[in-house]
């Protein structure tokens, strides 16, 4: 494991443990909620990087693991008093075990087939859990307040929660890094490049795409049972909105396409500058439209994203910024 | 069950088909040309129904403000085409489903601005015809013959005119075409304006049917995958057949189970014919 002798490694996750403190420090609640949500928005730039950065294959519709951990974590807490750690994990291990069944033939598509079929995959259990009466049908579940009780109340739960999402943060990217520089994530890149010429240097694609795919369910799974119990309510809608992974996939592309930072810068800078665009008075109707030029100028003139750049400009750095 | 019943519901699907087809056809006919997914083709529909609606308030009748509708879907699609996708033609998908998903953001962000997101409607009043227990809305029957005569326009242009021939044969292999003195970049520019019409037409006949909002298109743009992959990628008599079965679809399965779960089937046929029919229901071309 030399990757955990790597400066950087270390750096990074020290500087994001550090970033993720400062609402706790500063004692401001404000802060906390957007802190909270652009940890959670990290995570799933980070899961999507993993299978589209590093492997190639392009998950439109990777929300879907969100809306299923989701749901999982929170049909645990509500029906079975299950404490939120725990429905998390087993929320993280159902839809990673989705991904797997799901990815088996799934991952045999190419290029668009495969971005089409994501979007399918998760459009049709935003259709199925808006019918399915068991799971609250279109109008969703909701707690009754007596499950925040077990945590000492809403507020603390709120904490709790943020916390949470930290330790996951990082596990997040410490996987991401652990893959990156691994001789699975060399096959994944390799697959990446030219499917059919890692074949032949040995790699078995469908076995390491399918792996890949498990694990980049994982993280969001979690995500969406840590946001949902802390939320106290989820509805199809906002579990399985194709919009959020959609932004996702822009983070990604802001921050670095394939490198470890990348998406955490993406996620920092999109949310922060969305932030920005709302409040702003003149601005706030006029959102939508400068985020979407903004992209469409990231797409066609910096393909390689912030971080892909300053690699570029600064060879130096290339041996460390990950 | 009733039998009239289902032949109303059948005919309505059918009608409603059509549109869904010419809908679908815009998105085809982009992918077939330059394996470009176009994520602004739901903006693009709605366009068109504000476009009409516009006109409508304006005074001018719905029909014939979709002869303007034509030319503005070309000219938008041209243009389109040229800021967003010419620069990335031949980058990989990713890029591609970018650049369009920016133009979806921008477009949807500028319609919000200048019609919010409330409903609307169009005050529209023909005859309706009867046979028996079947009523046929006026209003649909002429949708279905405006979407036939632009199927059978397209076709003819497609098939019998120079520049449709130039189309078909760079679909089929860009580089060969350019050999052969095409001036490929005009045809896909061409392409996309002519894939963005059949976008907004489709919607000016939508917005006659229903009512709408701004928000209306990103539905009816995962309809149209549906449909476009049901009848194969890039397959423009696909996406027209895609239409009409997922029309029937909707309206005679309404007969034995609650609206709401039909997209759920929808969407399960969908990720099936991906993965065991990728070429869709006609087979490969």
């Amino acid at each position: 494991m030399n990757t955990l002798k790597s400066p950087f490694f270390w750096i990074i996750l020290v500087a994001l443990g550090g970033f993720s403190l400062l609402p706790i420090v500063s004692g401001s609640t404000a802060l906390r909620e957007d802190m909270f949500l652009i940890l959670m928005l990290m995570i799933l730039a980070s899961s999507i990087n993993i299978i589209m950065g590093y492997t190639g294959y392009v998950s439109f519709g990777h929300i879907v693991f969100f809306g299923l951990g989701g749901y999982i974590g929170f049909f645990l807490m509500q029906e079975f008093q299950v404490h939120f750690m725990l429905a998390a994990l087993v929320g993280g291990i159902g839809a990673s075990l989705i991904a797997f069944l799901i990815g088996m033939p799934v991952l045999r598509l190419r290029g668009a087939y495969f971005a089409l079929a994501t979007i399918g995959i998760n459009e049709a259990f935003r259709a199925f859990f808006t019918n399915f009466d068991l799971l609250g049908g279109s109008v969703g579940m909701f707690f009754n307040f007596a499950v925040y009780d077990a945590y000492g109340g809403a507020k603390n739960a709120g904490q709790l929660a943020y916390y949470a999402m930290v330790v996951l943060v990082l596990v997040t990217v410490a996987t991401s890094f652990l893959i990156k520089k691994s001789k699975f994530g060399l096959g994944l890149m390799a697959i990446r490049e030219d499917q059919d010429a890692a074949m032949v240097l040995g790699v078995n694609p469908a076995r390491f795409k399918v792996i890949t795919y498990t694990i980049s369910a994982f993280f969001p799974a979690v995500a969406g049972a840590i946001f949902f119990f802390k939320n106290g309510l989820i509805e199809p809608g906002p579990a399985f909105e194709l919009h959020r992974s959609i932004e996702a996939l822009v983070m990604v592309m802001l921050g670095g396409y394939g490198t470890v930072t990348g998406p955490i810068v993406g996620a920092i800078v999109y949310e922060r500058l969305r932030g920005f665009l709302i409040t702003d008075p003149t601005l706030s109707n006029a959102h939508l439209v400068i985020a979407g030029f903004m992209l469409l100028l990231i797409v066609l003139f910096m393909t390689a994203g912030v971080i892909g750049w300053v690699r570029q400009r600064v060879p130096a750095l290339r041996r460390y910024l990950e | 069950m009733n039998l009239e019943g289902l032949i109303a519901s059948s005919i309505d699907g059918l009608m409603l088909g059509f549109v869904f087809g010419l809908m679908a056809m815009g998105l085809t006919l982009i992918f077939g040309v330059m394996k470009v997914i176009n994520l602004g083709h739901g903006p693009f529909i709605v366009m068109g129904m504000f476009a009409i609606l516009v006109m409508s308030q304006l005074g001018i009748n719905p029909y014939i403000g979709l002869v303007i509708v034509i030319l503005l879907g070309l000219i938008t699609g041209v243009i389109v085409y040229f800021v967003a996708v010419h620069r990335v033609i031949n980058a990989p998908e990713l890029t591609t489903l970018l650049a369009t998903f920016s133009v979806n953001m921008m477009l949807i962000g500028a319609l919000t601005i200048l019609f919010s997101t409330s409903p609307r409607g169009l005050d529209l009043e023909l005859p309706s015809f009867r046979a028996g227990a079947v009523t046929v809305l006026g209003t649909r029957l002429v949708a279905v013959l405006v979407a036939i005569v632009v199927t059978i326009a397209l076709y003819a242009f497609l098939y019998r005119t120079h520049t449709g021939k130039s189309i078909r044969a760079v679909a089929n292999n860009r580089g060969a075409a350019e050999l052969m003195g095409i001036n490929s970049t005009w045809i896909l520019a061409l392409s996309f304006g002519i894939g963005t019409m059949l976008a907004m037409i489709s919607g000016g006949l939508l917005a006659t049917l229903f009512s709408f909002t701004v928000l209306s298109g990103a539905g009816l743009e995962t309809k149209s995958f549906v449909i476009v992959v049901l009848g194969g990628l890039g397959n423009p008599t696909g996406a027209l057949i895609g239409g009409i079965v997922i029309g029937l679809l909707e309206s005679i399965t309404t007969i034995f189970m609650p609206v709401s779960w039909v997209p759920v089937f929808e969407f399960v046929i969908f990720v099936l014919i991906l993965l065991f029919r990728p070429t869709g229901l006609l087979g490969a071309r």
